[in-house]
C-alpha cells in the first residue's frame, strides 16, 4: 500500500517543551489510521508539523514523496485537508457557505464559485448527509449536525489526506458511530485518513491501524487489532481493558 | 437526486439579488444623505444656488458650496465609510461582535496622537503631520489588540484590553489638556475628544480622503482570509490562508483609516460596532460580505447624525462623536446582554 505521508526521525515542540522525539511513522492511502494516546502524547503536534503551523526541529517529513517544505502553501493546501480539535463556526453562517469554504485553496479571489467547486460542495454534503439542512444557520443545528458540517467543510477540499483532531469528542454515541462510519467511507475512497482518538473502544473498532504515542515517542504500530495489548494499555495508559470481537473496553484503572 | 437545499447560494463573496438591492439602496442613501448636507446650513442659499455654486464654483454660492459644504459633507462619507469597514473588518478578525475602533481604543489612541501633534506644534508645521501622528498611534494600539490576540487573549481579554488602551490614551489626552499651554491648543484638543465635522475645509477633505481610501482597500483585501478564519485560525491556515498576513493588513487597514478619520473629525466611537450588526441579518455573518456593506451603511449614518447634530443644535453644542456615544453606548450594552442570552 502506497504511503501517502512519511515522518522519519521528527523531534518537534515548543519553546522549552520538546514534544515529539525521534517519530517515525507513515500513513497510507485508503486506511483509517488512529493516533491514539494521553493527553499531552503529542498527537496534535504531528498534525501541527504536518500542516507547517510547528516547525519539525529535525527529521524528514514527506508527503507523496516530496520533502513537505518544498510544497507550496495553495498545493498543500489542497492535498492536505484538516478537521481541527473542538471545531467550530465562529460566526452563525449558513451550513452550506461554511461547507464551501473548503474550496477556498481553488478559488482565485473575488471569484464566484465554478462547477467544480458546486460539485464538490454537494458531494461532501450529501456524503455527510448534511444537505436537508444546507439553509440553516450553524447556530440552529444539534452538536451532530455541526460535526457532520464541518466534516463536509473538510472533505469539500478534495484532498488525499484528511486529518481530523478528535472528531467525535462531545458527541452522543449515535453521532459517534455515524461520524467514525463517514471517515471509514471516506478512507474507501482511496484518502489517507488519520484520525486522533481518546475513545480506545471507537479507535479499535473503526480504524484499520492505530499508532500509540507517549512522551512524544511511537510505542506502538500495527492492525488495530493488535496494537493495543495489555502491556501498551497498563504502561501507556495506566488500565486493563476488556475486549469485546476485535474492539477493546477499557475496564479498569490500574 | 434532487438539487440540493441552498445550491442557489453561488459564492462566498458574490452577492444574491437581495443583497445587491439592499447595497444600492446603501449607496443611494449615502449620496442622499450627502446631498442633503450639502444644502443645509446657515446661509440663505436655495437648492439651485448650492447646486449651481458647486458645479461653477463661482460667487458666494460657489465659495459656500465647495469651500464649507462640500468638504463637509465629503468627509462625513469618508469618515463613516473608514468607521464602518474597520468595524466590520476587526470583528471578522477578532471574531467578536463587540469589537470595533471605539470599544477596542483604536480611535481613542488616534485622537491622543492627533492631541499631541497639536501640543507640541507639528500640527501647524505641516499639514501631513496631523494624520501621520494619528495614524502611527493608531497602529501602535491596533498592534497592542493584535499582540493580545496571537497571545491568545479571547473576546473578553480583548475588549478589556482596548478598555485599557482606551483609557490610557483618554489619560494622556487630558494631561495634555491640563498641561495646554494656550487657549488655541486646549479648544483643538477638546474638540478631538468630542469628534466634530464643524469649520472642515477642504485640505482636511485632501488628506483624510485618500488615506482612508487605501485604508478601506486594504481592508477589502483581507476578506477570504477573515471569511477563512470563521473555522479558526489552524483550520485557515490549512486552506492556505496566511493568517499572520491578514492579521498584519487588517491592522494596517484599520489604522490608516481610522488614524485619518480621526485626525479629520476626532473620536467617533460606536459606528463601527453598530452599522455591521444592523446589516447581518441581510448579508449574513461572513466578515467577507459586510465590509463594504459596513463602509456605505455607516458613510450614511454618520452623515445623517452630522446633519442630525446640526438640526438639534444649529449652533453645534452638541458635537457628532457625543451623539454617536449617546446612542451607541446603549446599543454595546444591548448586544452584550443578548450575546450572554445566546450563550
Amino acid at each position: 500500500m502506497s504511503r501517502v505521508v512519511s515522518f522519519a526521525h521528527v523531534s518537534a515542540g515548543y519553546r522549552h517543551r520538546p514534544v515529539l522525539q525521534g517519530v517515525s511513522v507513515a500513513f497510507a492511502a485508503g486506511e483509517v489510521t488512529g493516533l491514539v494516546g494521553p493527553n499531552g502524547a503529542g498527537k496534535t503536534t504531528l498534525f501541527r508539523v504536518a500542516l507547517r503551523l510547528l516547525e519539525a526541529e529535525s527529521g524528514n517529513v514527506r508527503l507523496l514523496d516530496r520533502p513537505l517544505s518544498e510544497w507550496p502553501a495553495q498545493s498543500l493546501a489542497r492535498t492536505l485537508a484538516y478537521l481541527p480539535q473542538e471545531a467550530e463556526a465562529h460566526w452563525p453562517v449558513e451550513a452550506r457557505r461554511l461547507v464551501a469554504l473548503g474550496r477556498l485553496p481553488y478559488r482565485v479571489r473575488f471569484a464566484p464559485l465554478n462547477d467544480a467547486d458546486e460539485q464538490a460542495i454537494n458531494d461532501a454534503m450529501a456524503r455527510c448527509d448534511a444537505t436537508t439542512f444546507a439553509s440553516r444557520s450553524m447556530n440552529q443545528l444539534s452538536a451532530g449536525e455541526r460535526a457532520r458540517v464541518l466534516l463536509a467543510r473538510a472533505l469539500a477540499v478534495g484532498a488525499p489526506v484528511l486529518l481530523a483532531d478528535e472528531p467525535a469528542a462531545h458527541l452522543d454515541p449515535a453521532h459517534q458511530l455515524r461520524l467514525m462510519e463517514l471517515l471509514r467511507a471516506e478512507a474507501a475512497r482511496g484518502t489517507a485518513v488519520i484520525v486522533t482518538l481518546h475513545d480506545l473502544s471507537l479507535a479499535s473498532r473503526f480504524c484499520d491501524r492505530l499508532v500509540v504515542i507517549d512522551e512524544g515517542r511511537v510505542v506502538a504500530d500495527a492492525a488495530a487489532g493488535e496494537a493495543l495489548t495489555d502491556d501498551v494499555l497498563r504502561s501507556v495508559f495506566a488500565i486493563s481493558a476488556r475486549r469485546l470481537e476485535n474492539s477493546v473496553v477499557p475496564w479498569q484503572r490500574i | 437526486m434532487s438539487a440540493p437545499v441552498g445550491a442557489e447560494a453561488h459564492s462566498l463573496s458574490a452577492f444574491r439579488p437581495r443583497q445587491v438591492g439592499v447595497t444600492l439602496a446603501l449607496l443611494l442613501l449615502a449620496l442622499g444623505m450627502a446631498l442633503l448636507s450639502l444644502l443645509l446650513g446657515p446661509s440663505d442659499l436655495d437648492t439651485y444656488q448650492i447646486l449651481g455654486g458647486l458645479l461653477s464654483g463661482h460667487g458666494m454660492a460657489g465659495v459656500v458650496a465647495r469651500e464649507i459644504r462640500l468638504p463637509r459633507a465629503a468627509l462625513a462619507l469618508f469618515v463613516g465609510g473608514a468607521l464602518g469597514a474597520s468595524g466590520a473588518a476587526l470583528q471578522g478578525l477578532f471574531r467578536n461582535p463587540l469589537a470595533e475602533p471605539g470599544v477596542t481604543g483604536v480611535t481613542s489612541t488616534a485622537g491622543l496622537g492627533a492631541v499631541l501633534a497639536f501640543y507640541f506644534g507639528f500640527a501647524s508645521a505641516h499639514p501631513i503631520l496631523l494624520p501621520a501622528f494619528a495614524i502611527s498611534s493608531a497602529l501602535a494600539s491596533a498592534l497592542i489588540l493584535y499582540l493580545l490576540s496571537r497571545a491568545g487573549a479571547g473576546a473578553v481579554a480583548l475588549i478589556l484590553g482596548g478598555v485599557a488602551i482606551a483609557s490610557l490614551a483618554t489619560a494622556l489626552t487630558a494631561l495634555a489638556l491640563s498641561l495646554s499651554p494656550n487657549p488655541y491648543a486646549m479648544s483643538e484638543i477638546v474638540m478631538w475628544m468630542m469628534g466634530s465635522l464643524k469649520d472642515r475645509t477642504l485640505s482636511d477633505l485632501t488628506f483624510a480622503a485618500p488615506l482612508v481610501a487605501v485604508g478601506i482597500v486594504v481592508l477589502l483585501t483581507t476578506a477570504r482570509g477573515l471569511d477563512a478564519l470563521l473555522l479558526g485560525e489552524e483550520a485557515a491556515h490549512s486552506l492556505g490562508v496566511n493568517v499572520h498576513g491578514v492579521r498584519r493588513r487588517v491592522v494596517l487597514g484599520v489604522a490608516l483609516a481610522t488614524g485619518a478619520a480621526t485626525a479629520a473629525a476626532g473620536a467617533v466611537s460606536f459606528v463601527g460596532l453598530v452599522v455591521p450588526h444592523l446589516l447581518r441579518p441581510f448579508y449574513g455573518s461572513e466578515p467577507a460580505r459586510l465590509i463594504w456593506p459596513s463602509a456605505l451603511g455607516a458613510a450614511a449614518l454618520v452623515t445623517a447624525a452630522d446633519i442630525v447634530v446640526r438640526l438639534i443644535s444649529p449652533d453645534e453644542k452638541l458635537p457628532l462623536g457625543v451623539l454617536t456615544a449617546l446612542l451607541g453606548a446603549p446599543f454595546f450594552i444591548w448586544l452584550i446582554l443578548r450575546m450572554r442570552r445566546d450563550a
